[in-house]
């Protein structure tokens, strides 16, 4: 992965150091909460229902083992053991207290790690693909383009104090594994058919209140313009994105305002400025930063490991793991491994101080030292031998780390919610739990299959509820929690908003709910087909009417009581 | 007299600022004697009348957030001041403006950041091409300002290519590479 040279670590420690002289005048008094608002944000702090809410950033999911133990250590000086991992692979402390924000910026800083705009009006963190490098799909590697973004996003003056956030996606492989449409602008690497790098661009997707897909505006630009055609993008957003209202000033309304041929015209017209400048991409540039994501020292295996394939017929339980948390691995002999972080009775995302070390010993152990954080709130060991599978598991079921349910319908993506954050209407862990719990059977999970729930606490969609096969997001009814469900939305090659089935449903409710969508799948499917297939195909009205009943009058009149 | 920050030190500033009332027309205001900057408007409705007190030196146009370069850009050669007003320091548009004004218009003259100007955002405007910085007059002590200074170089060798670093790092420097910085 990425290493700091000096010129990144001394960017780094000034921006420590500003961010301490500012906590220092905030305290005393100097800088107004107004005026100290932005600067926290940027600098991943949010005043929140409990303490403040930390949000470090994982640059493209990549977690070092010495990273962990770092994290592992802050959870247990500043906060409370523990933290959650985000569906945008940033990891939150929610107990620290303001105070010690600097100090933990600084201890971060020791092991190239920060919170550089997690949150605010700026270029956010830049996610990629989590099994970049070891994908079989793979055409491009993103991540040397995802690290030559961050470093110009990274305290770029111009794009500090944008209308909105801004988040970028980066993908290099036939499977889109991070959801490009749903970003500001979503990157598809790939090559032209003489082999040359050059990447598709989608503008102006995003959830929140107003869910819209991004749109294709250019399908191939050379490598060498990454950046120019970037900084035209957040130009034109810069300069004529809406300010006056914050539920409108999201790129994505700026293009639906200007339709999109309109939007990719001015952006050509300002692209036409900086194309070839000063900020065009170099070979030796790309190679420089290239060479630090080159395969780790494989050793040459057979691609069949005997005794694993022994421990699959004779384990169960470690057989059930390998089907559902190991995925196949470009290099044979090798596999990666996905640690889940969705056992019930946890919230989803969130891991422990010791869980933490222990994943770290692993990567050193099995994984050269690396771990990746994913989109859908688990850890990846990316490059673990076929042979090292039994022992890791062991391991991984002692810490409560081998749920074998990855991608089934206990990996739920959950956001924080009314537990902690300030923004959310409703709480949203008590609803992953509850479906958790109800859907404790591990047979009739597998014989469910592959499908998606995603929960969001309010508009702001950090659960990504709207791409969930089945999305559930809370909202406020004069001061009470309901929850509205939405079915179809799907993520990857061929995402899709979902629709929503009718009124919505008090917390209660909403495993019974849950386990009715299923049903009515279960009943209706064909062969091979996944729970949002048979949605696609026969439409919401089937799951609606196994929901509702004959009772929908009185649910609406219920929900607005 | 609010006081600027020019080339790294606190200075006293002469400089007057017309401001246009509401349903003001540019054509009526009173454009006092001495060093002044007058709003775009002014300046675009009475160009032939105060052409001659720019080229003096004695009078430069400001521009609000929701004005561009672009509006300006037949003038940059004339006007030795030209400032951009923050209206809240959360928009951002002036950085823009700024940048364009410096990069693509060639404007060499003196680029003032007035309104909502804080110590937090000295380095950023002072690398999108601001090199006269001037908060509110109430806002900062006269210590609190000579200590702000500081901000202007909070950051000293800036990823990205700008107004004050044509080149960005990568092209600025010779970077370690990835067997330099293991080692």
């Amino acid at each position: 992965m990425y290493q700091y040279d000096e010129y990144d670590q001394q960017l780094l420690d000034e921006r420590v150091a500003q961010f301490r002289d500012q906590m220092r005048r905030h305290l005393a008094g100097e800088l107004t909460d107004d005026e100290f608002r932005p600067v926290r944000l940027q600098n991943g702090l949010y005043i929140q229902r409990h303490a403040p809410m930390f949000r470090i950033s994982v640059p493209y999911g990549h977690l070092a083992s010495r990273q962990l133990r770092k994290l592992a250590h802050l959870a247990r000086t500043y906060d409370r053991g523990y933290a959650h991992f985000t569906t945008r692979t940033n990891v939150q402390f929610n107990w620290s207290p303001l105070e010690v924000i600097p100090d933990m910026l600084a201890e971060l800083a020791t092991v190239q790690m920060h919170a550089n705009q997690t949150s605010g009006n700026d270029i956010r963190n830049i996610t990629a693909d989590p099994f970049a490098g070891v994908a079989a799909d793979e055409i491009v590697d993103p991540r040397p383009w995802a690290e030559l973004l961050r470093q110009w996003a990274t305290y770029n003056p111009e794009f500090a104090y944008l209308p909105r956030k801004f988040k970028i996606a980066v993908n290099g492989a036939i499977e889109d594994r991070v959801v490009l449409r749903v970003y500001d602008i979503g990157l598809d690497f790939k090559r032209d058919a003489a082999g040359n790098i050059g990447f598709r661009v989608l503008v102006g997707g995003g959830l929140g209140r107003t869910p819209i897909l991004g749109e294709e505006i250019e399908s191939f630009v050379p490598w060498q313009h990454l950046i120019t055609y970037c900084e035209a993008i957040l130009r034109v957003y810069n300069r004529y994105g809406r300010r006056d209202n914050i539920w409108k000033a999201r790129i994505k309304i700026l293009v639906k305002a200007l339709g999109v041929e309109e939007f990719r015209w001015q952006v050509r017209e300002e692209w036409a400025h900086a194309k070839d400048g000063p900020n065009t991409l170099t070979e030796a540039e790309v190679a420089r930063v290239a060479a630090h994501f080159v395969d780790p020292q494989y050793e040459d295996l057979p691609a069949d490991d005997k005794p694993h394939h022994h421990h699959i017929v004779e384990n169960l339980a470690f057989a059930a793991w390998v089907k559902r948390n190991v995925r196949a691995h470009k290099k044979p002999g090798y596999a990666s491994v996905t640690l889940s972080l969705k056992k019930t009775g946890i919230a989803p995302g969130d891991i422990s101080a010791d869980q933490m070390d222990l994943v770290a010993d692993w990567a050193d152990r099995f994984s050269f030292g690396e771990a990746r954080m994913t989109h859908e709130q688990n850890v990846v060991l990316a490059d673990v031998k076929l042979s090292d599978l039994y022992t890791l598991w062991q391991l991984a079921s002692k810490a409560g780390l081998a749920t074998p349910n990855i991608g089934l319908l206990t990996d739920i993506i959950c956001c924080p919610g009314g537990d902690f954050c300030s923004l959310a209407n409703a709480k949203s862990i008590p609803i992953a739990q509850a479906i958790q719990e109800r859907f404790d059977d591990l047979d009739y999970l597998y014989d469910i299959g592959d499908i998606d729930i995603n929960i969001s606490g309010c508009m702001n969609s950090c659960g990504h509820h709207h791409v969930g096969h089945i999305g559930i997001l809370g909202v406020d009814k004069n001061g009470e929690e309901w929850y509205q469900v939405t079915i179809g939305g799907t993520q990857g090659n061929d995402t899709a908003l979902g629709k929503v089935i009718g009124p919505s449903f008090a917390r209660a409710q909403m495993a019974d709910v849950v386990e009715k969508l299923i049903e009515t799948y279960i009943e209706h499917r064909h062969p091979d087909e996944r729970f949002v297939d048979t949605v696609h195909r026969l439409g919401i009205e089937p799951f609606k009417q196994r929901v509702y009943g004959g009772e929908q009058h009185t649910q609406r009149k219920v929900a607005n009581a | 007299m609010p006081k600027l920050i020019k080339n790294g030190r606190v200075v006293a500033d002469d400089w007057q600022l017309v401001l246009l009332a509401e349903g003001e027309a540019p054509a009526d205001v009173a454009v006092p004697a001495g060093r002044t900057l007058v709003p775009l408007a002014v300046w675009q409705a009475r160009r032939d009348e105060l052409a001659a007190r720019a080229e003096s030196g004695e009078l430069g146009v400001w521009l609000d957030a929701g004005e561009g370069p672009e509006d300006i850009a037949d003038d940059v050669k004339r006007l030795a001041v030209i400032a951009v007003n923050f209206p809240k320091f959360t928009d951002g548009r002036g950085y823009s403006t700024a940048t364009l004004l410096r990069t693509r218009y060639g404007y060499t003259g003196e680029l003032r950041a007035i309104g909502d100007v804080l110590r937090d955002q000295f380095n950023y405007m002072t690398r999108s091409g601001f090199d006269a910085l001037q908060p509110r007059a109430d806002r900062y002590t006269d210590e609190q300002l000579a200590a702000a200074v500081a901000n202007v170089s909070d950051f000293t060798q800036p990823y990205q290519a700008s107004a004050t670093h044509p080149q960005p790092l990568f092209r600025r420097v010779a970077r370690p590479t990835q067997a330099q910085v293991k080692s």
